[in-house]
């Protein structure tokens, strides 16, 4: 297909899925931002299976007519983070459910809901909600987030003024086989301020979420996420954010089944000395599973950090992604980037796709990038079976052992321990 | 070199590397001409210049038809854009697909009868075209080793080397036009099997258009007894060099192979489009090694090789085994990708580069390991060096496919910058689709092993010490993969340490 004949595929594409396209209401700002939005998606298309940006992921499913349901009858197990003390906001099907969510109210924190933001003449989210997500359609077009921007009416907008005494937990839960969710999250941390958001739950057959961070100078966001057990789900995620002077973002997803995930991180760090970590274990079984992790890193300030860790465990003939980007601009001199991507591959029907880029204009700089692919090792294997450990859990503790450290990258003990006891389960409890 | 005096290594480069490169990529020493007169086709791409190049070759006719079929394909291709590189749009119709020196005209019958002015040029680029020592009946020392050579100017192979002697023990080293000619049986079976007509955009300008090159044929278990070499010089003004190299290494063979360019200093630039074929069948070997030095362009990007170039080697049987190496500084703009489909069970593929751009120069270069047979091996190590306001991207493939079991993969890939205004780039692709065989893909210096380091530490070195001598040992090792003919442009890469590096 020539490259002309692929732009105008993807052209055709939105035009279709865009029309009769009505944009929520709300204030002048908010209607503004989502119509550049439509535009955005307009211009550049729907992504489609020629294109090199989606080269190891079909965006099909994510893109059909019809949603396929999902089965909602999912094993009985108590609630991820159930233990920790935390703000609950509760969406069902992807819509905000207030009477299972806590009241939004916390110190140090503002959280309004997004229609009540976007419904709001004068507000602080104009300065982020579509421009983040704008801000990263350069250099590849990312348009279902542009679409998301576009037309999505849930979603939560949280400004953090101070320390937030505890996590918000967003919860995602699905109560219609074939529900369709679109979500949009936006959030600024004030200088000096810091929040830890947790995300858990299947939310829906199809889940498009869109998250827009702006970390200013000294802010602090943690995020952590567990991402599924529903084999049917489809999901694809996209989170922006842009990092002042010496703030710090930490996120880290675990991912267990689902159909389809493709998780897109896009970060800038803009002020000196800011850090980015993101970190991602997952556990893939069988050949309907793909996994898709897509994160792009720009450095555009001196004496920055960011740090990707990505481990992926798969079997029964499931599919994992990588492609990682760090890109470290003219002038962001001191830049310290580190990326790793490995896969374990539990059979022989499995498979590791990565793409793990550098792109590099600054000369005194540590970057660094590896990936590896491969089986269990047999040695380990052979030692614990020698001490008596049956086959079985032997495979369990290699794996545990070969994603711990990405899971090392949670900061909080308490939510690294319930992520590990979680996936020690879900191991246990294989199909 | 102004670009380079003026900069100051940064912590941990050390100045003999920056030297190095500066003494590597300074004054570039083939930039004369040589005045001959040229026939040259008329100027721009047809059916009729392909016929035309064709008949000048007096190739029969399914050759003929085969390059119409790929003109034909060719002009409904798409110019590949997905390269770090950027250049000005080249105007394919603005330029001489066929320039050949005037005498020429009749084929000389030995090297005796070439035109004293071509056999100048190559003596004044170093190259011996005599094979005196042999005429004369003295024996060499045994240091000394023979290199048979096809010299190939503009469009045409001036002359081949050694070919008695090489004939002897069966091996067939001629220019690509005369085996169409001589030996079409071969050619037909082999040519555009590794690379098909269809392949790639310039590939197939390549078929469509290629004037000479050279053929290699080593018979079963034969192990060739010289080095083979084919050295391309680009003369005429706005003439694109479009040569064609096929190699085939018969069961149980060896050939090393090497390649050398250069070409006159001009202010416009030039483009140097080549397939490389080589077919490996069971147990045989290929080293094939390139220093490309064409013109990479003056300090502002004014001229300079495009080279646009496709290069593959097919081990087709088992336990065959390749070996790419590379030293490329060069060019104004470099985009290829030496690559190894290992299909044959057990068989090898090795990638070894090192690439240096300064000025302007731009370089997307690295290699493609398809494995498909089991037990296959593979290893990539590629150094990238970056100056001036130069671009260096390193971009490779590696592919395990559900067959290829209990292969191996081993990729490192390092660069360095020298100076705040270029870049340097890494684009790997790893696509794994067995559990049985492990990739590891590296791109940091940081990694250097650290037994190694611990062993020197504790005889006394310092740090500093330790990690120089551990580095160098491992770029020695590399550069050691380049036969002893390019020893010594390779010597001056030598001091290059990796210190301060980024992936």
């Amino acid at each position: 297909m020539s490259r002309a004949a692929l732009a105008r595929q993807k052209i055709e594409a939105a035009e279709a899925r865009l029309d009769g396209l009505i944009l929520p209401d709300g204030a002048t700002w908010a209607t503004e931002a989502r119509r550049a939005a439509e535009a955005r998606v307009r211009a550049a298309g729907l992504p489609q299976r020629r294109d090199e940006y989606w080269r190891f992921t079909n965006p099909a499913p994510l893109l059909s007519d019809e949603v396929v349901p999902s089965s909602t009858d999912l094993p009985e197990e108590s609630p991820v983070f159930g233990e920790v003390d935390r703000l609950r906001i509760v969406f069902v099907d992807g819509i905000f459910d207030p009477a299972q969510s806590d009241a939004l109210e916390m110190a140090g924190l503002e959280i309004e809901t997004l229609a009540e933001a976007t419904a709001t003449d004068i507000h602080w989210a104009k300065s982020v909600f579509g421009v983040l997500e704008e801000a990263g359609q350069k250099p590849v077009d990312r348009s279902l987030a542009a679409l998301n921007t576009a037309s999505a009416e849930e979603g939560i907008v949280i400004r953090a003024t101070a320390k937030a005494e505890k996590p918000v937990a967003l919860v995602y839960l699905q109560s219609a086989p074939a529900s369709e969710a679109m979500i949009h999250h936006v959030i600024r941390v004030e200088e000096g301020a810091e929040l830890t958001l947790l995300e858990t739950g299947p939310a829906a057959a199809r889940f498009s979420k869109v998250m827009e961070v702006d970390v200013a100078d000294r802010g602090t966001f943690h995020h952590v996420r567990a991402q599924g057990r529903a084999h049917e789900r489809l999901a694809h995620t996209h989170a922006f954010a842009r990092l002042g002077t010496e703030s710090v973002y930490k996120s880290f997803t675990l991912t267990a089944n689902g159909r389809l995930t493709r998780n897109e991180h896009v970060v800038e760090l803009t002020g000196d000395d800011a850090v980015a970590h993101i970190a991602g274990a997952c556990v893939g079984d069988g050949s309907d599973f793909l996994h898709d992790d897509t994160v792009f890193i720009t450095h555009d300030a001196v004496n920055c950090e960011s740090r990707q860790v990505f481990k992926k465990v798969l079997r029964n003939g499931a599919t994992g992604v990588f492609q990682g980007k760090i890109l470290v601009k003219e002038g962001a001199q001191k830049t310290d980037g580190y990326q790793i991507s490995q896969s374990l591959l539990l059979d022989d029907d499995s498979q590791f796709l990565a793409k793990p880029e550098l792109e590099i204009y600054a000369d005194d700089v540590a970057c660094s990038h590896g990936s590896t692919s491969g089986a269990i090792d047999d040695e380990a294997l052979f030692y614990l079976r020698s001490r008596g450990v049956a086959h079985e859990d032997a495979t369990d503790l290699l794996t545990l052992a070969f994603l711990a450290e990405a899971l090392d990258e949670i900061e909080d003990e308490r939510l690294a321990d319930d992520l590990r006891d979680r996936l020690e389960n879900w191991l246990k409890r294989r199909k | 070199m102004a670009a380079l005096d003026e900069v100051t290594a940064k912590d941990g480069v050390d100045q003999e590397t920056v030297d190095a490169v500066a003494k590597l990529s300074g004054k570039y020493k083939y930039g004369w001409e040589t005045e001959i007169e040229m026939d040259y086709a008329p100027k721009g791409v047809n059916p009729d210049i392909v016929r035309l190049i064709s008949s000048k070759n007096e190739e029969p006719g399914w050759m003929t038809e085969w390059r119409l079929s790929a003109f034909d394909r060719w002009e409904r291709m798409e110019e590949p854009e997905w390269a770090m590189v950027s250049y000005p749009k080249i105007d394919f119709q603005d330029q001489y697909y066929y320039a050949r020196p005037k005498s020429m005209e009749t084929r000389p019958k030995s090297l005796d009868e070439v035109d004293p002015k071509l056999l100048e040029t190559y003596k004044k680029l170093g190259i011996p075209l005599k094979e005196q020592a042999i005429l004369a009946g003295v024996e060499m020392p045994e240091e000394e080793r023979k290199v048979a050579v096809d010299a190939v100017f503009d469009s045409v192979s001036v002359g081949t080397t050694f070919q008695a002697e090489l004939k002897k023990a069966g091996v067939i080293f001629c220019s690509i036009s005369e085996a169409i000619r001589e030996h079409p049986e071969l050619v037909k079976k082999y040519l555009g099997s590794v690379v098909p007509p269809s392949d790639n955009y310039y590939a197939t300008l390549n078929s469509a258009v290629f004037s000479d090159g050279s053929f290699v044929y080593v018979p079963p278990g034969v192990r060739c007894p010289m080095e083979l070499s084919t050295y391309f010089r680009i003369n005429a003004e706005n003439t694109g060099q479009f040569e064609r190299t096929l190699i085939i290494a018969d069961k149980g063979s060896y050939v090393s192979y090497l390649e050398g360019c250069t070409a006159p200093q001009r202010d416009t630039a030039q483009l140097h489009a080549a397939v490389v074929e080589i077919i490996i069948e069971e147990d045989a070997e290929v080293k094939y090694s390139t220093v490309q030095n064409w013109f990479p362009g003056d300090e502002n990007g004014k001229g300079g090789i495009y080279n646009f170039v496709t290069k593959r080697a097919d081990c087709r049987g088992d336990r065959a085994k390749v070996m790419w190496t590379q030293v490329e500084t060069g060019s104004a703009v470099t985009w290829k990708y030496p690559s190894c489909i290992l299909r044959g069970d057990d068989s090898q593929g090795e990638f070894y580069s090192i690439a240096i751009t300064n000025n302007m120069q731009q370089a997307d270069t690295g290699t493609k390991m398809v494995h498909l047979g089991k037990n296959t091996k593979s290893r990539i190590v590629s150094k990238g060096i970056s100056a001036g306001r130069a671009q260096n991207t390193y971009r490779g493939l590696v592919s395990m496919h559900p067959k290829a079991k209990n292969s191996r993969n081993y990729t490192q890939c390092d660069s360095l910058l020298i100076g705040d205004k270029c870049g340097a780039h890494t684009v790997p692709y790893i696509e794994v689709k067995n559990n049985s065989s492990r990739v590891e893909h590296e791109a940091t210096t940081s990694k250097v092993d650290d037994d190694q380091l611990f062993y020197c530490r504790s005889r006394g070195m310092d740090e500093e010490e330790a990690v120089a001598l551990v580095v160098n040992g491992f770029c020695k090792e590399v550069l050691q993969a380049l036969p002893m003919e390019f020893a010594m442009e390779a010597q001056q890469l030598v001091a290059i340490s990796l210190e301060g590096s980024v992936g």
